[in-house]
């Protein structure tokens, strides 16, 4: 017995740093090195946060940081409603015409290379442009409406799996009880099921956010959001001001990852309660 | 012979539920085939059968949550067959129970009435009222997930009253409650019904649940009725064999009528030596295939040699011992087997009757019955 612990320990062990030195090993030198003294982003030259200061000088980079939390939270939001009504079509009407249609165009996203769908909301907003006349131009709406496409597949995933677990009966007796079908769904299925949109919600922003294949393709003159311009500037020479601004990017994302695995948490254990009485 | 579509205390009523000859199909599947049924003011009618004989579909016909493909429902003289469940005057509890998981008892016994508006002050006035009426006021700010199954029940059950609908539907209310639970509860609910003398119409599967508490059953059968009677007399008169074996247990003897006088009826059998005696009013035909039903607490131990109809010979076989009564298995010469009880009326009788003893059993003919179909 004390063999096995013994022998079987040192390995787990093992394979635990291994896995954590591959997973955060890259992030915490990013971190160290944003509080490098030097002007060279690989030679250490002591502590400072000189390069915080600078980045919240640069006008460009922070723009461009606001361009992008404000195309993450406004795509997001209407990936959340379009993706919501789409796990309710998949989930409560089981025959339907175009329903396979639905469930494979609601799933292409996730599969399809980010450079296909960047290529090809070009060319339709393209099209659009010159048959309909909007969106006009290419900036901030084009990105949004791309953003909202992809990210709206995620959150049907995450919606309809809720969705499924849903209790029917819930909404039979609150329609029992007087409840017309629209209040039904507010006051009964939404507040239920606004875990799930929380979470679908910080999933399309964290997507949104991190896009840059999909935005550049979509994007126009003027509409240049944080991940081009972090692209575009490692390209001429990475300056350490990066390295700070992405340190509180993941500082920002771990908090968001943090709230969600706590809701999610919540939710779970509100669910075994509800199963074991 | 009584009306048995109308309860005996309901001769003039009007009923409150008329169901017309509805019925309802999924696929090529009747899983409500030409039901027709008259439920009146007052009553605790139950709905029974096995699993998937058609009377949950026909309880969410009622609610509204499925509509007839043939046939209309009307409540209170008013037809409801195509109004959608918020726009019928009844209220029903499910048997999931469905409370709002995010909302506290309270909020949950108050939703009903924040939907027809009632204002605040009377609202909570009633929500208090439903609270008592089920004994739950400790709980009243708490969530679902906070509750044991008994409690949960309750609160449903207060729910489903809270707006005093006429008419209340009950699918399986007992059925998630342990024994014990269970049969406190049977009582209950019989006091809440007759206190607010609301019509109850309950859909169980437990037959001895729907004997305690109705005061009519209707006994259903592949999305047919086969029959509805008070309690007691469909368990001493059942009309089929379905419906004698559906309910409690009974012997099933075979064989043909060889005479009729009066309202006594004589059937001879070729499981059993000499004639069985029936008290029967119906004229039947003589040579006709019959089948005598009797249940096994009216069958009588008598000294050996005892003759007359009704009276046979054999050995006991089997013997199950349930502390109330004991059940002994009688075999007769012809192979065939009479079950018969009896009480345990003596703590240790001094010589009870035990395996292999040969018994003589006899009944009255006003004791068994004659199934036809």
């Amino acid at each position: 017995m004390s063999h096995a612990k013994k022998s079987r320990f040192p390995l787990l062990m093992t394979f635990l740093v291994f896995g954590y030195a591959f997973l955060y090993g890259p992030i915490l030198s990013l971190i160290v090195y944003s509080f490098n003294e030097s002007r060279l982003v690989t030679v250490w030259g002591g502590w400072s946060t000189k390069w915080y200061g600078e980045l919240l000088q640069n006008e460009q980079i922070l723009s461009a940081a606001w361009l992008s939390l404000k195309i993450a939270a406004i795509s997001a939001s209407f990936a959340v409603v379009l993706g919501t009504l789409a796990a309710m079509a998949l989930v409560r009407f089981k025959r339907f015409r175009g329903r396979s249609m639905l469930e494979i165009m609601v799933a292409a996203p996730m599969v399809m290379p980010e450079v296909i769908i960047g290529l090809s909301l070009l060319l339709l907003f393209m099209a659009m442009d010159d048959i309909l006349g909007w969106p006009e131009g290419r900036g901030q709406t084009t990105i949004v409406l791309a953003h909202m496409t992809f990210a709206m597949a995620y959150v049907t995933v995450v919606v309809r799996s809720r969705l499924a677990h849903l209790d029917n009966s819930l909404e039979e007796a609150a329609m029992d009880l007087g409840a017309r079908p629209l209040k039904v769904f507010f006051a009964i299925t939404l507040p239920i099921i606004a875990p799930a949109l929380v979470a679908g919600w910080l999933l399309a922003f964290t997507l949104s956010l991190d896009d840059l294949v999909v935005a550049s393709f979509v994007s126009g003159p003027g509409a240049t959001t944080l991940p081009m311009v972090v692209y575009s500037s490692v390209r001429l020479g990475v300056s350490p001001q990066i390295n700070a601004l992405a340190t509180i990017i993941v500082v920002l994302v771990s908090l968001a990852v943090l709230f969600a695995g706590w809701i999610m948490v919540r939710q779970e254990k509100q669910k075994q309660r509800e199963n074991s009485q | 012979m009584t009306d048995v579509s109308k309860p005996a205390n309901a001769e003039h009523a009007q009923p409150i539920v008329r169901i017309e000859q509805v019925t309802k199909t999924f696929g090529n599947v009747y899983a409500v085939d030409d039901v027709s049924l008259n439920i009146y003011p007052g009553e605790f009618f139950s709905l029974l059968g096995s699993s998937g004989c058609g009377k949950s579909t026909l309880l969410r016909m009622l609610a509204g949550f499925e509509t007839p493909t043939h046939g209309r429902i009307y409540l209170d003289g008013q037809d409801v067959t195509d109004l959608p469940p918020y726009e019928r005057p009844l209220n029903i509890m499910l048997q999931s129970y469905a409370l709002f998981p995010h909302m506290t008892v309270e909020d949950n016994i108050a939703f009903g009435l924040k939907m027809e508006k009632m204002p605040k002050a009377e609202r909570d006035e009633r929500v208090r009222e439903m609270l008592a009426l089920v004994q739950i006021e400790k709980f009243a700010k708490r969530k679902p997930h906070q509750l044991s199954g008994g409690q949960r029940q309750r609160v449903a059950l207060a729910r489903s009253l809270a707006k005093h609908p006429k008419i209340l539907l009950l699918d399986e209310p007992l059925g998630a409650l342990d024994k014990k639970l269970r049969e406190q509860t049977q009582f209950e609910l019989v006091n809440i019904q007759e206190r607010l003398g609301i019509t109850f119409i309950v859909v169980t599967h437990d037959q001895e649940e729907a004997m305690t508490m109705s005061s009519r059953i209707a006994l259903m059968r592949d999305g047919r009725i086969e029959q509805v009677d008070a309690p007691r007399r469909l368990y001493e008169y059942p009309e089929s064999r379905f419906a004698a074996e559906f309910i409690g247990s009974i012997n099933l003897i075979d064989g043909h009528v060889v005479k009729q006088e009066d309202d006594q009826v004589w059937v001879q059998s070729e499981q059993i030596d000499g004639l069985l005696q029936v008290r029967h009013s119906q004229p039947l035909v003589n040579d006709m295939a019959v089948t005598v039903a009797v249940r096994p607490e009216k069958i009588q131990v008598v000294p050996a040699l005892s003759q007359g109809s009704n009276t046979v010979q054999g050995v006991i076989k089997e013997i199950a011992y349930l502390g109330d009564v004991s059940i002994y298995h009688v075999e007769l010469p012809s192979g065939k087997r009479v079950m018969f009880t009896q009480s345990n009326i003596q703590a240790l009788a001094e010589q009870p009757m035990t395996w292999n003893d040969s018994v003589t059993l006899t009944w009255q003919p006003n004791a068994c019955g004659i199934l036809v179909k």
